[in-house]
């Protein structure tokens, strides 16, 4: 299938006056087929926010710079002008993020935010975008819609205010939505109810799904293929059953043995991945991941492992865990 | 049904000066709060009397009496007497009457001076903050160079380049001295605004700019700038009462304005000094009650100051 999304070398750099630039994404590429929900894992600061903020043009013009391309549908976003990119979002592709109460507006009600959308890219009216906008909010589960559009975010709990961003977000059918951190500002019961709306949704309207975490719990249960991220690069890359039954790269490996289990062997310690990512090493000339790594050996502090493909699994690392060690 | 209609608008109010229940937070410590009371009760008073002037004040501005004027003569001028509670001035008109009259003058004056400089303000505040860049570098050196002319000095220039001093001529004087104080104040939460969740959200749903500028970052950056609002009422009744007092006032002799009520009666101080305290206290008095209530809405909507 021709993918939907096709992301190729993305690179960020965040210059500053007087100091050396951050590469906050490093060669990121991948892609997404129409309807596929994919993931993109990673502790804090790897690149997953630029990343989705790079596809959807959203960083800002000055003092960053980001090369590669980025094709939806063939054409890349890139190299669209600003007013065009505008045409796009929010029809073509849109967002949900992290804090819902911050990401939305608080002194319009949720149902203008809605018929704003609604409006904008479908010049629907303003009486029957109210009344698209209270399906949606019905869709999405939130009980008396119609008195609800008149709410303000502060009068709706986290939960609902959740909801409320994605209803708006799929409002106009977009083919491909991300979903950077959705959850992570949810207690754990709510968490489980939004992550099941969106799993419905993209199903429902046929939208493929970036789903941004840091939690591999939220990837097992939502994503086909998972991207696993380090210091801005892509060090593994697998179908999920495979990744989670045979991680390959020490980074992912100690990922899945840092979340608790429910079904491990009683006994089998939790092991944190040791250091923190201000430990990284360039990647222009070693592993970034090396200082922290249990399987570094000397090649990896020399010399930059490449990604290699093979039986559908990408792979960046010099000495991998064997496949046989799960 | 009323109870509806009341209830929806002061979840308006509330979020349209700040949005979240902050807000609400905040009037709940104003009303306890002595000096925003003191403020709120100065500043109420005083704009019932100016409203009901015309209706309260026995004689006319500018209307001369001969009971008064009789009484006029070099060294003295007639006290309080019957039907002239504050006596009269060194024309002999009716002195309480002027001081209720200049009221209404001083509180048009100073509110459509504030409004005028707020609406100039609010527009050069929205471009420069909304586009950045050249607009903005442009739009801030000017208010930086009105910024650094002391206040009461740039009115008295902008009152001097008029060919005859008028009421219009100083509101205009004086709105002036308002419009860098809010276009910097917006300019600043506009911002802050532009790098916000909810605006970054909004352009990630390709709401287009105007409409991003407009309805999400204007409504949520323009609460200090309607609290300095009401602190710079305060200023502009000082102002536009000290142009009158040098003369560079409302001209017309119809009217009374406390600000020259001052100006005149500094002849007379020797004779009757109640012609100069009245005016004095009186525009000290206001400006003072608008600086205490400005004051208190500003550090009850500070998110940072907890009291
Ligand atoms: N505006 C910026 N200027 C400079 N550096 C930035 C900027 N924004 C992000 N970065 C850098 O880019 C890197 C990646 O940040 P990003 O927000 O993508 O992380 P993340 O993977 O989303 O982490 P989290 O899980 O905490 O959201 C970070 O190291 C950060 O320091
Ligand atoms: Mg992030």
């Amino acid at each position: 299938m021709t993918p939907l999304l096709e992301v190729d070398d993305l690179r960020v750099a965040f210059r500053r006056r007087g100091e050396p630039d951050t590469v906050a994404v490093d060669g990121v590429s991948f892609d997404v087929a129409p309807g596929q929900v994919i993931g993109l894992v990673g502790e804090s600061g790897c690149g997953k926010s630029v990343t989705a903020m790079a596809i959807m043009r959203l960083l800002p013009a000055r003092g960053v710079r980001v090369t590669g391309s980025v094709q939806l549908d063939g054409v890349d976003l890139l190299g669209l002008s600003e007013s065009q990119m505008r045409e796009r979002r929010g029809k073509d592709l849109s967002m949900v993020f992290q804090d819902p109460l911050s990401s939305l507006n608080p002194v319009i009600p949720i149902g203008l935010q809605v018929t704003e959308v609604l409006a904008r890219h479908r010049g629907m009216a303003k009486e029957p975008a109210r009344k698209a906008a209270a399906d949606l909010l019905e869709r999405v589960g939130i009980p008396d819609p119609r008195r609800r559009l008149g709410s303000y975010p502060h009068q709706l709990s986290g939960g609902m205010r959740q909801r409320a961003l994605i209803a708006i977000a799929l409002a106009c059918r977009p083919r491909l939505l991300i979903a950077d951190e959705p959850t992570t500002a949810l207690d754990v019961t709510i968490q489980a109810q939004i992550l099941e709306l969106l799993r419905e949704l993209v199903r429902e309207t046929g939208a493929a799904l970036i789903m941004i975490t840091h939690d591999l719990g939220v990837v097992a249960g939502l994503c086909e293929t998972v991207n696993v991220l380090y210091g801005g690069r892509i060090v593994e890359r697998a179908q999920r059953h495979r990744l989670f039954g045979t991680p390959r790269h020490p980074y992912t490996h100690g990922l899945l043995r840092s979340i608790p289990r429910l079904d491990a062997p009683s006994g089998e310690e939790l092991v944190a991945i040791r250091g923190s990512v201000v430990d990284n090493l360039p990647w222009e000339h070693a592993c970034a991941f090396a200082p922290r790594c249990p399987r570094a050996v000397d090649l990896c502090t020399g010399t930059t492992p490449l990604a290699e493909t093979s039986g559908g699994r990408l792979l960046r690392c010099h000495n991998p865990v064997p496949a046989s060690a799960e | 049904m009323s109870t509806t209609w009341a209830t929806r608008r002061k979840t308006r109010i509330d979020d349209l000066s700040a949005g979240r229940s902050l807000t609400s937070e905040a009037f709940r410590r104003l009303r306890r709060d002595p000096v925003a009371l003191t403020g709120a009760t100065i500043v109420g008073v005083f704009v019932v009397i100016a409203a009901l002037a015309p209706l309260i004040a026995p004689h006319g501005a500018a209307e001369a009496f001969p009971a008064l004027q009789e009484n006029l003569r070099p060294g003295s001028i007639p006290g309080p007497q019957d039907g002239f509670p504050l006596g009269g001035d060194q024309l002999g008109r009716d002195f309480y009457s002027r001081m209720l009259l200049a009221s209404q003058q001083t509180l048009l004056v100073g509110v459509l001076a504030t409004v005028i400089g707020l609406i100039v303000g609010i527009v050069i505040g929205t471009l420069a903050g909304a586009f950045g860049g050249w607009v903005d570098t442009v739009l801030m050196r000017v208010t930086d160079v009105l910024l650094a002319v002391p206040s009461l000095l740039l009115a008295i220039s902008v009152a001097a380049l008029a060919a005859s001093p008028s009421q219009t001529t100083v509101i205009i004087a004086v709105a002036v001295v308002g419009v860098p104080i809010f276009a910097r104040l917006l300019r600043g939460s506009m911002l802050s605004q532009r790098d916000s969740d909810h605006v970054i959200a909004a352009t990630a749903l390709g709401v287009k700019r105007p409409a991003v500028v407009l309805r999400h970052m204007l409504p949520n950056a323009i609460g200090p700038v309607i609290v300095q609002a009401t602190l710079t009422l305060a200023t502009a009744i000082l102002d536009a009462a000290a142009l009158s007092f040098l003369g560079l006032g409302d001209a017309d002799p119809g009217r009374a304005e406390w600000g020259l009520m001052l100006a005149q009666a500094q002849s007379y101080l020797d004779v009757r000094p109640a012609l100069a305290f009245y005016p004095a206290i009186a525009i000290i008095v206001v400006a003072l009650g608008f600086t205490l209530l400005g004051e208190s809405l500003r550090e009850a909507l500070d998110p940072k100051g907890s009291r």
